[in-house]
């Protein structure tokens, strides 16, 4: 009996470490991709300023809350705006930032193919 | 045929790209964040200075009256210049001046009111900056002018005498 305690307290002790764990690196990768806005092309994890101090423990307060990654970008936006985001949502502002890049990949793969074509015959 | 139309799609192409890069020229790129806002007050609770009693947002501002929230802290230089401001501020019977302390040391911040006085009829403590995160802040000093439970506009960085008359006209 007494075993079956001793197994059953590590048991709930590894339980709850990796559930820390698992936290802290989802606060890693959420300051990740946060942008420190006091500091100059750096992220949140990055920085060591007081902004960004306080925000990284704003995020695991969220987190320890109950705060999905998605629910504390959205509540980050509400309260600094979507410069926060290092990933830019696609809107009016940014569709050509989105949509460049395929457009010409397009337009130099036809490229290239019509010059393959041209250069066999 | 081919031949002559693939110069033509490729010169207008490369034009095409270069108004766009051109014009990205002239864009202004630093951020700016948005300076009128009218956002409801955010939820949050906070230790009083004096009393240590926690209080929370929705009891803590009257939705009648004016109030000027204003982050600050004692290591800060800008929050000494504006200080006298606020002072001047205060005076005002039409504002209230509430006070975040801003991750700051409770004896730096009392010796910080005893030399330069007292404008906040209230002051809130935020040790680890996660309060001013609530409210959007930035850092220090910032300033949040509050009505009917809503937050009407943002003065990121010091007050001046310009953005104090614009405070009091806003006020009648």
């Amino acid at each position: 009996m007494n075993y079956l305690k001793i197994i059953f307290f590590f048991f709930i002790l590894f339980n709850f470490n990796e559930l820390k764990a698992d936290n802290e690196n989802l606060k890693n990768q959420i300051t990740k991709n946060l942008r420190c806005l006091i500091c100059q092309g750096q992220s949140v994890y990055d920085s060591d300023s007081e902004f960004a101090n306080s925000l990284k423990i704003v995020v695991k307060e969220k987190l320890n809350d109950g705060f999905s990654e998605e629910q504390i970008y959205l509540f980050l936006k509400d309260k600094y705006g979507e410069w926060i985001l290092y990933d830019p949502e696609l809107n009016k502002n940014t569709y050509i930032l989105w949509l460049l890049p395929i457009l010409l990949f397009l337009i130099g793969g036809a490229i290239i193919f019509k010059s393959f074509i041209f250069t066999k015959k | 045929m081919r031949s002559k139309l693939f110069p033509f799609v490729l010169i207008l192409i490369f034009t095409i790209i270069f108004i766009f890069f051109y014009k990205g020229l002239n864009n202004y790129n630093i951020y700016i964040p948005k300076i009128n806002v009218n956002k409801d007050i955010p939820l949050f609770s906070a230790k009083l200075f004096e009393s240590n009693v926690e209080v929370n947002s929705k009891e803590f501002f009257d939705p009648e009256k004016f109030y000027l929230l204003n982050i600050w802290s004692s290591w800060c230089v800008p929050c000494r210049e504006e200080h006298t401001l606020l002072m001047d501020l205060s005076k005002n019977g039409n504002i209230n001046l509430i006070g975040l302390n801003y991750k700051d040391r409770t004896d730096n911040a009392k010796n910080f009111l005893n030399e330069l006085g007292n404008p906040y009829i209230q002051i809130l403590v935020d040790q680890t900056g996660t309060k001013a995160i609530e409210w959007g802040a930035f850092g220090v000093p910032e300033s949040f002018l509050i009505h009917q439970n809503k937050v009407i506009k943002k003065y990121i960085g010091p007050l001046n005498q310009q953005l104090l008359l614009e405070i009091k006209s806003l006020l009648k």
